[in-house]
């Protein structure tokens, strides 16, 4: 076990046992927290596949995640004022709203994705941006799902074995599938698609040569990317029971970059720690003054000039100063 | 429709293209030479209001304040440049984007404090507040066409700065081969600090000129930068042509799509519905535009000549 | 109040806790975002109300916990569940915004605690999701622009064209001019609401004046009014097409608009449900401490801030504590505070039944721009949707 796995699993296991003990104690407020925490963890999870090893920088994340929450909101709606019956997305029925979720998700990766990839370097950031923005204002022109004012899920989704209004239940839920998350993108990493994609991020004129179709394998991996975040944005639609446009804006987006920055790109725990510090940091700022975006915005330039690998680069080079880390 | 509405909006659009431009402008520049993603270049417009604003108010006039308050937002560029933009240039991307998103937290929050968050008003001279009648029915406020003349004076001022000077002839070459320019001999640092401080001088300046029709509030960076952004890449990353046409087409559109978009889609939806989505419509179609010039030329436009 | 063998765990980012004879308010305004001249305004009546408590209502203390919504629906949310989960507040106060209001109001309401708003009215929580523990101090969103509507009838506006920000109360605030005007609306444009909100209507205001429209009607809250009146002025359109607008012309755009000159606004008519004018003692204590403390008018947000806090701490001394809800719920119902508008009643939806003046914008002794009543509109005026709401 390297030390950077050994850290995941420190920070997983703190992750599983604080929040419940919080809960039991008497401070609901900080499983609540640890459950947006975990959500988002599953969504930086997601978008550090493109971003970390794929050198993708997609600037348009938020849009998985407020996608994968309409999916919830609107079928959930629609079952309450009626509407879409004859489509059967007048549900509140998780194993409806789950898959159908990921399902746009995959389209929309696929779709945008296709036309995204054409491009590289800054053109590749700002189109993924404009196309968030399109889903973005396409939410705020459809009056029936709040427009801008957003909507309010009034019931959650429906799931065999689990029940979300539990907070705990659902705090478990958002905890198992961020540990999945994080398997299935090691798995795939380590497998010879993750190599290519890799790959392809170090010098990919020298992988098109060997005869490989970089684009396909690309397109493959923001395709379940985009996937995972629209899970995670399911997630996030049941946690906040309200969905808006504001969910996808480009700071949004900006934040998920942020988070897979500070904990450390190209790591299977970084975006965890990455997300935790996130949370943690806006909550205690913002608690104790109004100006906390000074402070906040200082210590994101600080982190991009000074903080090299993030958390998980600083936290590794504590017990082993002179040997490199290599891998994991 | 309406002959000489159409002349306003247009006119109107004109003026939005042009403040773009002045944005743009900068952006593209310093991208083109820099390498560098600046997303806190909108917060240098803010800063420009802000300060031309205040000083309107101790100097007693706007456009004294503007002449003033240019060199001040050059000098806040030059330190951006020294100390959060220098150290990034070797970087990648992705860092540039994240720490001039920090930036942006910063000066909205230095904004904030400074200033308050309620926003200044800014007093025009008299004889700028009034309006025009170009005919009857045409009749314009006579600022808006300040704005305009400002707008193409200034882009002529830097098409002959760019093309014409012993400046921009290294800016060009900087913008195709930064190395070569560098081993020419050329300070090149010096160079980078000049073009960042022009750049914030231009956004400034759109800051500036716009702050008497809103005014300069917090939060104003924000709406422009994203769409000046789509004005570079829409142009080409670097092509001061490409912005000029792009910032032009970008203005237009959103201003004719605010203007008309509800009048046509009332032709076969609802009024209600007509009116609810065409202001999202409109909104969105920048980026549409986007999404297409890139689908069918990645490099935009008007790619500059390859380094 | 909870305090377990885990507290000196939670106490590493806990601040405070609850006192059994501490009446908890929270209060969610916009602290931050250009918005936050409002969320200002509110928090220093706020703490004007406080002052002239001393702190307490009867024997109970009073204690105020500010949060911000950042202007956004999804942070209100968040702000409110703070509120409520680590807080444990009794009551939750303030919203500026009709769509914070309506994201927030599941959170607040679905844990038994009092909601109550000081300015939001959104349609929605006057009808069909009206609910005994939530109370407004302010007014429904259609109410207002009722009344301008009834103005527009009296002074023979045969035409109107129409802006509004396009957000639910903007919705609503059309609805209200459309539900009492009775000649035609020519022309109606919403536009882009929300932290990157659309300041530059030049396109807009070139439509209103092709229309041809006797009058323009504008809902224009906060940063953004002072941007409209500008615009509005720059165009010359005063003569052309008079400007009527409810919440827009206010105390926080009108220093702003004074500093700059905008002449063209002294006389403008918005109307209101209370003004710093009104001749009742509780309002002249209030609009004097202010401006002896923070050295401008109060708003309209203030008054209704300043009104909700002295209705919650005679809602909790007339109670006795915080123990009893029912007791808490009839005492603020028969709203017996000094209010500032004057005395008014609660419909069975707990908004306000109130009057609703027209007012002018003038110069005051000190050559301070301000409003004053010019007449009053409706007497004990009731919201329509009341009707919808199925408490008795």
């Amino acid at each position: 076990m390297t030390l950077r796995t050994l850290i995941t699993v420190i920070a997983m296991a703190l992750l599983a046992v604080l929040p419940p003990v919080f809960y039991m104690t008497g401070n609901p407020f900080y499983l609540d927290l640890a459950t947006r925490l975990t959500i988002l963890a599953i969504a930086a999870v997601s978008l550090n596949l493109i971003l970390g090893y794929g050198g993708l920088v997609s600037f348009g994340h938020a849009a998985y995640l407020g996608l994968g929450a309409y999916a919830v909101g609107v079928p959930a709606h629609h079952w309450l004022y009626g509407g879409l019956e004859s489509w059967g997305l007048a549900t509140t029925s998780g194993l409806v709203q789950f898959p159908l979720a990921i399902a746009v998700c995959a389209v929309f990766a696929l779709l945008t994705g296709a036309i995204c990839l054409r491009t590289k370097g800054v053109y590749f950031i700002m189109i993924t941006m404009a196309f968030a923005q399109m889903i973005y204002y396409a939410i705020v022109s459809i009056q029936e799902y709040g427009g801008d004012d957003g909507l309010v899920i009034d019931t959650r989704s429906e799931l065999p074995l689990v029940n979300l209004d539990n907070p705990l239940e659902l705090f478990g839920l958002a905890y198992v599938s961020l540990v999945v998350a994080m398997l299935l993108v090691r798995m795939i990493v380590k497998s010879r698609f993750g190599m290519v994609l890799q790959g392809a991020k170090g010098n990919n004129e020298r992988v098109i040569t060997l005869g490989l179709n970089t684009y396909a394998y690309r397109l493959t991996a923001y395709v379940i990317s985009g996937a995972m975040a629209g899970y995670a944005g399911a997630l996030l639609g049941n946690f906040t029971t309200f969905i808006s446009p504001e969910m996808m804006d480009w700071t949004r987006s900006g934040e998920l970059m942020f988070m897979i920055i500070l904990g450390g790109t190209a790591t299977t725990g970084g975006p965890v720690l990455g997300a935790a510090a996130f949370i943690l940091l806006e909550e205690i700022l913002s608690s104790l003054t109004v100006y906390w975006h000074l402070p906040f915005g200082l210590l994101l330039i600080a982190v991009v000039l000074f903080g090299k690998g993030g958390l998980m680069g600083m936290l590794a080079a504590i017990r082993k100063p002179k040997s490199q880390e290599t891998g994991e | 429709m309406d002959i000489s509405l159409f002349v306003i909006q247009t006119l109107n659009g004109l003026q939005l293209g042009l403040l773009l431009f002045l944005v743009a402008s900068g952006l593209t520049l310093v991208f083109g030479i820099l390498d560098f993603v600046n997303l806190a270049h909108a917060s240098l417009y803010m800063v420009g209001a802000f300060i031309c604003a205040s000083l309107t108010f101790v100097l007693g006039n706007f456009l004294i304040a503007v002449v003033v308050a240019l060199p001040i937002t050059g000098l806040i560029g030059w330190a951006v440049e020294r100390f959060v933009a220098r150290p990034l240039y070797s970087r990648d991307h992705l860092d540039h984007v994240l720490a001039t998103f920090g930036l942006i937290l910063v000066m909205e929050t230095l904004a904030h404090i400074i200033w308050g968050p309620q926003g200044i008003a800014v007093p025009l001279p008299a004889w700028l507040d009034g309006q025009v009648a170009l005919t009857e029915t045409l009749v314009l406020p006579s600022y808006r066409l300040v704005i305009i003349a400002a707008g193409l004076a200034a882009a002529a001022g830097l098409f002959w700065l760019v093309n014409y000077t012993r400046l921009g002839m290294l800016i060009r070459a900087g913008a195709s081969n930064r190395t070569m320019v560098g081993a020419l001999g050329v300070n090149i640092e010096m160079l980078f600090a000049l073009v960042f401080a022009i750049g914030a001088m231009l956004a400034g300046l759109a800051g500036m000129l716009i702050s008497p029709i809103t005014e300069a509030s917090i939060g104003m960076g924000n709406n422009v930068i994203i769409t000046a952004f789509v004005v570079i890449i829409v142009g080409g990353i670097g092509s001061m042509k490409g912005a000029f046409i792009a910032a032009l087409l970008i203005g237009l559109i959103d201003t004719l799509g605010r203007a008309f978009l509800d009048d046509i889609f009332k032709l076969f939806m609802t009024s209600d519905a007509a009116e609810n989505s065409a202001p999202a419509i409109s909104a969105m179609l920048i980026y549409i535009i986007m999404a297409l010039v890139l689908a069918l030329r990645p490099q935009g436009l008007f790619p500059p000549k390859v380094r | 109040m909870k305090r377990t063998f885990s507290a000196a765990l939670a106490a590493v980012i806990l601040a405070g806790s609850a006192w059994a004879d501490t009446a908890k308010i929270g209060f969610v305004t916009t602290l931050t975002t250009p918005a936050a001249v409002i969320g200002n305004d509110m928090k220093n009546a706020v703490d004007l109300a406080m002052e002239h408590l001393g702190g307490k209502a009867g024997d109970h203390d009073l204690e105020v916990i500010f949060a911000d919504d950042g202007f956004a629906p999804e942070t209100g949310k968040q702000a409110t569940d703070k509120l409520v989960k680590q807080d444990d507040v009794d009551f939750v106060a303030g919203y500026i915004w009709s769509h914070v209001l309506l994201a927030s109001r599941k959170s607040a309401l679905d844990a038994g605690k009092f909601l109550i708003s000081t300015n939001a009215g959104p349609s929605q929580m006057a009808g069909k999701l009206c609910n005994e523990n939530f109370f407004s101090t302010s007014w429904q969103n259609d109410q207002t622009p009722m009344a301008m509507g009834e103005v527009l009838n009296k002074q023979g506006v045969k035409s109107l064209y129409i802006m509004a920000p396009n957000y639910a109360a903007g919705k609503d605030m059309v609805a209200g001019v459309e539900r009492t005007f009775k000649g035609d609306v020519v022309g109606k444009d919403l536009t882009k609401w929300g932290a990157d909100a659309q300041l530059d209507f030049s396109a807009e205001l070139a439509k209103a004046k092709a229309s041809g429209a006797d009058g323009i009607f504008v809902f224009y809250p906060g940063a953004a009014a002072g941007a409209f009146v500008k615009q509005y002025q720059q165009a010359g359109l005063k003569d052309v097409l008079p400007l009527y607008s409810v919440f827009t012309v206010d105390a926080i755009s009108l220093p702003k608009l004074q500093a700059a000159g905008f002449e063209d606004i002294l006389g403008s008519k918005v109307t209101q449900q209370w003004d710093p004018s009104l001749d009742n003692a509780a309002n002249k204590a209030f609009v004097g401490d202010f401006k002896a403390k923070y050295g401008t008018y109060p708003s309209f947000y203030a008054a209704q801030s300043y009104d909700a806090i002295m209705m919650i701490a005679a809602a909790v001394e007339q109670a006795g504590g915080t123990g009893d809800k029912d007791a808490l719920r009839a005492a603020m119902k028969a709203a017996d505070f000094d209010s500032v508008r004057g005395s008014f009643t609660y419909g069975n939806n707990n908004f306000p039944v109130q009057n609703f003046y027209l007012r002018e914008v003038v110069a005051d002794a000190d050559g301070n721009w301000t409003t004053q009543v010019v007449e009053t509109v409706f007497e004990n005026h009731q919201d329509s949707f009341a009707a919808d709401c199925k408490l008795p």
